[in-house]
């Protein structure tokens, strides 16, 4: 475990050892194992038949490859619907957050108005409280407005969070003032300037805050299953977790489902991540040590 | 909705111009000039939309919660919410004698204390290994090792409830492949929370190594190439150079691990149910379980507010332990 200890490669004179590299990688390959095994295993699993997934010693790859698992789960659980639900609250929400905290993080970084370093205060402390000192009252609040079982009780509590007038703020601070100064000299007025200006130049910040607040609301658990009674309203993660904690969920057949359902949810996001990593670390690093 | 709100506040700005500019748009010095009531007029503007949502699920709720903290709020009062009766801090002495609470507070000082450290030392031996270890693939290393983060904790945590299941599971085949027997992880009341802490682990390490990597690139290699001529040895550089300089990406990443973990809900969720007899039972799912299955509100509101009231002491005790006292 000394090993990932070793001196960074200098450009000039590589002094990474004949012996030392290769164990290296192997260490590092042997982590990104361990890392993938939860993954090949439910992706492989979710196509194993019943003889396979209760076969000992297990088997990594099906002896027979089959589609019943997607099947079954189809016939079980509305999968179309809950797709549906988890897309559309999760492309509300990002419309909002996007709208909403480039507007603030714009008056922020650039409007100086009185009053502006306590809403910046707001702003951060926002960002340390937890959802728990949140959802008992929420609740109540949805409840009486009847808005428990609609897209608009899943979206309202997350269209402005807190990180993403960070990470918009942050970003804008960089803009020079001399041009959006000389716009305001050519008479344009404070929304044009926001919206034609000072947007097109952020896209690669809008770029990261669509990125993780799509996946955010995405992966939301507790406020969906909070706020959903009806099960047509059900988010895909709240219709997996009360589908794996089912006690009338056929025993045994019933993990080849489970492995299906959870790859149906987290494929499109391990996709999308693929393409788009690059933007996943920069938003990190931004919002971490800036 | 976005149509609405930007044409508004556009109408509204430009409503705000006016009085300055009567007769045609600004010119030259009345732009420059910028009168403070307009400038305040804007600022406010764009700040409206946040403000209000922030105003009604966060503000409101914080102080909604503490309210009924102090109260006997129950099923009935939620949908007469002002009927709950007042009654001093009953619920929080109460708390105090609740053993099912005490265990909950017990096990998720049992997942920070444990999960913690873990993930800080194997993110940060992740990055350097990455980042100075091996110069080809990096990338394709990365993607690998920060996959976990992106995924729903939900499908994880019931894709691992398979991987450990003691009769059709990896890890328990794998043990009987080698001639050994795997406890059953989750049915075991010392083996479930470790594993859960496990899974956090395997969850949350990429964020932390990202961070990390982000910090490391941010160290000058003269520096490390001066302890090097030096004659620094690897384990001196580390704890010599390397761990000093990252100092605060060490506060900031061990910070956020612990909030995010202090909080822990939907691993012991979807893999325990809180089980076996409470050994995986956390606060949060405490809270969850006296406020939405029991409808004890009053109850659950005590118990966000002690929970809340820990997160900021320990965060501020980190800030001050684990601030640069080099200098």
């Amino acid at each position: 475990m000394s090993a990932p200890t070793a001196p960074a490669p200098a450009p000039a004179h590589r002094r990474t050892s004949r012996v030392r590299t290769p164990v290296l990688y192997a260490v590092a390959s042997l982590g990104l194992l361990v890392m993938a095994a939860p993954f090949l295993w439910m992706a492989l699993s979710a196509f194993k038949t019943k003889k396979d997934l209760t076969a000992s010693p297990p088997v990594w790859i099906p002896g027979q490859w089959t589609l019943g698992n997607f099947r079954d789960l189809l016939d079980q659980l509305d999968m179309p619907r809950y797709f549906m639900n988890s897309l559309i609250v999760a492309v509300l929400v990002t419309v909002c957050n996007l709208l909403f905290c480039s507007m603030l993080g714009y008056a922020l970084a650039k409007l100086e108005f009185t009053g502006r370093s306590k809403v910046f205060g707001l702003v951060l402390a926002a960002l340390m409280v937890p959802g728990n000192l949140l959802i008992l009252p929420l609740y109540v609040l949805m409840n009486k407005l009847n808005l428990i079982d609609t897209y608009a009780g899943l979206v309202l509590p997350f269209a402005a969070g807190a990180f993403g007038v960070f990470l918009m703020r942050q970003f804008m601070q960089s803009i020079p003032d001399e041009l959006l100064e000389a716009a305001r000299i050519d008479g344009a007025g404070e929304w044009y300037i926001f919206w034609r200006i000072v947007l097109p130049l952020v896209k690669p910040a809008l770029a990261t805050l669509t990125i993780f607040t799509f996946l955010g609301s995405w992966n939301n658990f507790v406020w969906p299953l909070i706020a959903t009674n009806d099960p047509g309203k059900y988010t895909l993660p709240v219709a997996l977790a009360t589908f794996a904690n089912d006690p009338n969920r056929t025993v045994g057949g019933g993990n080849g489902m489970l492995m299906a359902g959870s790859l149906l949810i987290v494929l499109p996001v391990l996709a999308v991540f693929a393409v788009l990593q690059r933007h996943f670390t920069q938003g990190i690093a931004t919002a971490g040590l800036k | 909705m976005s149509l609405l709100t930007g044409s508004a506040a556009d109408g509204a700005a430009t409503a705000g111009t006016r009085p300055v500019t009567p007769s045609k748009r600004p010119t030259r010095r009345t732009g420059r000039r910028h009168p403070l009531g307009r400038r305040n007029l804007h600022g406010w503007l764009f700040s409206t939309p946040f403000l209000v949502l922030f105003a009604l699920f966060m503000l409101f709720p914080i102080v909604a919660t503490l309210v009924m903290s102090f109260t006997d709020f129950g099923a009935r009062n939620v949908t007469r919410p002002l009927e709950a009766k007042f009654v001093g801090v009953d619920n929080y002495v109460q708390l105090f004698s609740d053993d099912t609470f005490r265990t909950a507070l017990f096990n998720t000082a049992y997942f920070v204390v444990v999960g913690v450290p873990l993930t800080i030392v194997l993110g940060l031996l992740v990055a350097i290994l990455l980042n100075n270890g091996i110069d080809r693939a990096r990338t394709f290393f990365r993607v690998g090792f920060y996959a976990p983060v992106v995924t729903a904790i939900v499908a994880v945590a019931v894709v691992w409830r398979f991987v450990l299941d003691p009769s059709d599971g990896l890890v328990s085949g794998l043990a009987s492949e080698l001639g050994m027997t795997a406890p059953d992880f989750l049915g075991s009341g010392t083996w479930a929370m470790p594993s859960l802490i496990a899974m956090a682990v395997w969850r949350n390490l990429g964020t932390v190594m990202v961070l990390f990597i982000a910090g490391l690139q941010a160290v000058p290699t003269e520096v490390r190439e001066a302890a090097r001529l030096d004659g620094a040895g690897a384990w001196q550089e580390l704890r010599r150079i390397t761990v000093p300089l990252l100092r605060p990406t060490m506060l900031y990443a061990t910070v956020i691990t612990t909030i995010g973990y202090l909080n822990v809900f939907e691993e012991p969720f979807v893999m325990t149910q809180g089980g076996p007899s409470n050994s995986t039972l956390t606060v949060s799912l405490d809270m969850y379980r006296e406020g939405f299955n029991f409808f004890h509100m009053g109850y659950a509101s005590a118990m966000a507010y002690v929970l809340f009231v820990v997160i900021m002491g320990i965060t501020v005790l980190q800030l001050r332990l684990l601030k640069d006292n080099t200098r």
